[in-house]
């Protein structure tokens, strides 16, 4: 079989890093390829050459073995080759229609024709089997019927190779069935598919074969069958990995510490219905639901990000009024949100401003930290979590995903906490990564700290709980104890609630 | 020097070059440096400083005496627009402040409280454009606009309350701040270093600046860690109405009337533009207070060369926007990368 598309030594370099080194890629016709690699492998770089976004320093690129030369996203979606990246790139504010046909508006007297448009769209979206109000705005659907239209802008018909950047990174199991379910269709029709997840269990579920990336070179490729997990992922890290499946030791006592947060009746109207939940030194609790079931809505609740309208909380014993950030910083919580970019880092503000911040607001606007101080805890933490950074005053914008949420971290930890809530910690970070923090956490909670941990990775929570509250459609439905824990117990709660 | 080491030599300056040519600096002293040249050719003695009557005297001088209102306001600005805010009613506080000064002196009132209401004025315009932004969340184009459109109006109507319609005044107090020097040194200048001084360690001396660029940089993350993004947006715009104020005593104290109507006309735009000059994002995120004042340096050095090269004044306002557009143009990372791009391809 030919490729449909093949990248033969392909080399890039950027200021002071070579992002690709003699990459050969290729993606036969009818194949779901997956491509693999921790961040910073040259995932991206490789894509955005396929994708015409940036040029290749030497190298060639061949579609259904004709040799092309590929000098613009426009033109490389002429040549048939679409790509949807991990954060979705469309107007949420504007109607589904607009969103499709954006650019590319069918004009009638040298005016847009919506009527035209709208059929357009239609039919783009009857190719995936999708059927919606094209006229309601893009935002009003969920996370996952927004993807499938990134996926029905990016398809035209003459589409040959599609590329999915982490699709799935915001969809839950159903969601992301329901991607499959295209993806498999567009296979058959096919499409040479190129498929980016962090998720090694999507990879064995949809890919036909595989190829690994470190360090910008090309470390592996082959049928999926043929590369099991372990040997995937040692690849993707070049070292051994030793097991972070299984479940790491849990401190002994963990459940007899002091409570040092409870929360009763704690809720908000159309957000969170009431829930009881507490929290002891030293333990772990884990959010376990379906995405939308609520894991946000209360760790907001708990850190008061979110007013609540009922209930009351009690951190130390104390019972918390006037509930806003600033006041549970200082009575010894940290936060670390789920969407990084919206309300996470602060790009343009350096990584070292960034990890002070929580601390600062801590100590008041008066007393700066001094500069040196400023340094000296930058650089520990810089150190003690491995971020990746020349420097601590390079703005955290310029740093990969899974550096800016070790920065978050940073941050919450710099501020000293004695509650630490983090939500959604590894999200959109690579495997090493991954299996750092969820190290780092079970090391946090052994020095006495408590942690609240929402999630929608069963393994990453089974790994690190000692009890887990389960949640579905925003009401708390079960707690599941530490020696009950098991991913069917998680999944037994949550469909019990179904009545 | 081997080949190789050459080319490495080569490869280092020019990198050396290229980062030079990235700090945010270099474009703004470069056209300084510009317009400089260009007043030496035309205007000779345009650097010729001389004492007369005690002070010093000359064209340099009178560009740094000129620029002081607007590097002040620029100042407030800056910090303004660091919190992705801006205020568009810098020169309505100006005239307020400027009425208010006129009316208390007809009033006879003593010097020290002559100054504190014009403070004052800055304060209360600065709170009301703080409480617009930050507690009904007003987009601040929108919520500054209100003031900069009846603020003129504001300062008329004090005017009648004491019959006047451009009422004129003496003060030796203003005079002093007009024209008075300490030893060879303009008064106001020394004061707007002094208020320059100030502001920089309030800003870098304290949590303040960060807090500030937090905010601006991104108000919900800002928020989760702990920041009080309503305390901090009232900061910046009380800074920048003080500010403001402070511009407008000068402001009147060189006209010797109250004239609400023309009175710190355009000052805003000055301000922005100084601000912008000197790398400032409208974006938010950062404040440089100095680069700020590099900024309305060379807004005013502009307008002074004009006036001294015997350009009819009418070309004024067109020359000014050429040169911004060009410095800003330089300071484009797309522009610049394009031109090296195109440097490359010819010499290599």
């Amino acid at each position: 079989m030919t490729a449909r598309i093949e990248m033969i030594g392909v080399s890039k370099e950027f200021p002071a890093v070579r992002a690709l080194e003699r990459v050969n890629f290729r993606v036969a016709s009818g194949e779901v390829h997956a491509l693999m690699g921790e961040n910073g492998a040259g995932k991206s770089t490789l894509i955005k050459i396929m994708t015409g976004a940036l040029g290749s320093d030497e190298g060639e690129i061949r579609l259904d073995g004709r040799p092309v030369e590929i000098s613009s996203p426009g033109h490389a979606r002429a040549l048939g080759i679409g790509a949807v990246y991990q954060e979705v790139n469309l107007v949420p504010t504007m109607s589904v229609t607009k969103n499709l046909t954006l650019g590319r508006q069918p004009r009638r007297f040298g005016l847009i024709s919506w009527r035209e448009a709208r059929d357009r769209a239609c039919e783009k979206l009857e190719r995936l089997k999708v059927d919606i109000d094209v006229e309601r705005p893009l935002g009003s659907y969920s996370v996952a019927v927004q993807q499938l239209i990134a996926i029905a802008r990016a398809l035209e018909d003459d589409t040959r190779v599609l590329v999915l950047d982490e699709p799935t990174a915001s969809l839950d199991a159903n969601e992301t069935e329901l991607l499959f379910q295209v993806v498999r269709d567009l296979k058959h029709r096919g499409l040479a598919i190129v498929f980016i997840t962090h998720f090694i269990d999507q990879v064995y579920e949809i890919s036909d074969r595989i190829s690994v990336l470190r360090n910008g070179r090309l470390v592996g490729a082959g049928a999926t069958a043929d590369l099991p997990r372990l040997k995937l992922i040692s690849l993707m890290l070049g070292r051994e990995l030793k097991r972070t499946e299984e479940r790491l030791a849990a401190a002994p006592g963990a459940s007899e510490g002091p409570v040092v947060l409870s929360a009763e009746g704690l809720g908000k109207r159309r957000t969170m219905a009431p829930f009881d939940l507490s929290l002891r030194a030293g333990e772990v609790v884990g959010l376990s639901g379906l995405l939308g079931s609520g894991r946000t809505e209360v760790a907001k609740l708990i850190f008061g990000a979110t007013r609540p309208d009922s209930g009351h909380l009690e951190v130390s014993g104390e019972r918390m009024t006037a509930h806003s950030p600033r006041q549970s910083l200082r009575r010894g919580m940290a936060f670390c949100p789920e969407d990084r970019k919206a309300e996470g880092i602060l790009a343009e503000l350096t990584v070292r401003e960034n990890i002070i911040l929580a601390l600062q607001t801590k100590m008041g606007w008066l007393r700066l930290l001094r500069q040196n101080e400023q340094e000296k805890l930058a650089e520990e933490m810089i150190r003690a979590l491995g971020i990746a950074t020349p420097d601590a005053d390079k703005p955290v914008g310029q740093l990969s995903g899974g550096n800016q949420q070790k920065v978050m971290l940073a941050r919450a930890l710099v501020s000293d906490p004695r509650i630490l809530i983090l939500d959604e910690p590894t999200r959109g970070i690579d495997v090493g990564a991954h299996a750092e923090i969820v190290s780092l956490i079970r090391k946090l909670s052994a020095e006495g700290l408590a942690l609240l941990v929402a999630s929608s990775e069963l393994d990453e929570l089974i790994a690190v709980s000692d009890r887990i509250a389960v949640l579905r459609d925003r009401r708390k439905v079960g707690e599941i104890a530490r020696n009950d824990i098991t991913r069917e117990n998680i999944i037994g709660t949550i469909a019990s609630a179904r009545s | 020097m081997t080949p190789s080491s050459s080319v490495e030599a080569d490869r280092s300056l020019h990198l050396r070059v290229r980062a030079l040519a990235g700090h945010r600096a270099v474009w703004p002293v470069v056209a300084l440096l510009l317009i400089f040249a260009i007043d030496g050719v035309v205007s000779p003695g345009f650097f010729h400083i001389r004492v007369v009557e005690g002070r010093l005297f000359g064209n340099l001088i009178d560009i740094l005496y000129r620029a002081v209102p607007t590097a002040v306001v620029a100042l407030g600005m800056a910090v303004v627009i660091g919190t992705k805010g801006i205020d568009l009613s810098v020169g309505s506080v100006i005239a307020i402040c400027g009425a208010v000064i006129t009316w208390r002196i007809h009033a006879g009132d003593p010097h020290w409280l002559i100054l504190l209401s014009a403070l004052g004025v800055g304060v209360l315009c600065g709170l009301w454009n703080g409480f617009l932004v930050a507690v009904l969340d007003i987009q601040p184009i929108i919520a500054t606009l209100i003031l900069m459109v009846s603020g003129r109006g504001i300062g008329l109507m004090i005017n009648l309350l004491y019959g006047g319609t451009n009422p004129s005044f003496n003060s030796p107090l203003l005079q002093g701040l007009s024209v008075g020097h300490i030893g060879l040194v303009p008064t106001r200048l020394i004061l707007g270093v002094a208020i320059f001084a100030a502001l920089w360690l309030l800003i870098r001396r304290t949590a303040l600046g960060l807090f500030l660029e937090a905010v601006g940089g991104n108000s919900p993350a800002a928020n989760l860690a702990g920041v009080d993004a309503r305390l901090v947006k009232y900061a910046a715009y009380l800074i920048c109405g003080l500010c403001a104020a402070w511009s407008g005593v000068i402001l009147a104290a060189d006209t010797h009337t109250s004239d609400p109507v023309s009175i710190g006309l355009y000052i805003e735009l000055d301000a922005i533009l100084a601000v912008v000059i000197g790398g400032g994002s409208l974006s938010g995120g950062r404040i440089y207070l100095g680069m700020t004042i590099l900024g309305a340096l060379v807004i005013q050095t502009l307008t002074t060369s004009i006036l001294t090269s015997g350009l009819p004044p009418e070309y004024n306002l067109v020359v000014k926007a050429v040169v911004v557009l060009i410095v800003l143009l330089l300071q484009s990372n797309n522009l610049r990368g394009a031109l090296y791009a195109g440097f490359a391809r010819k010499t290599g």
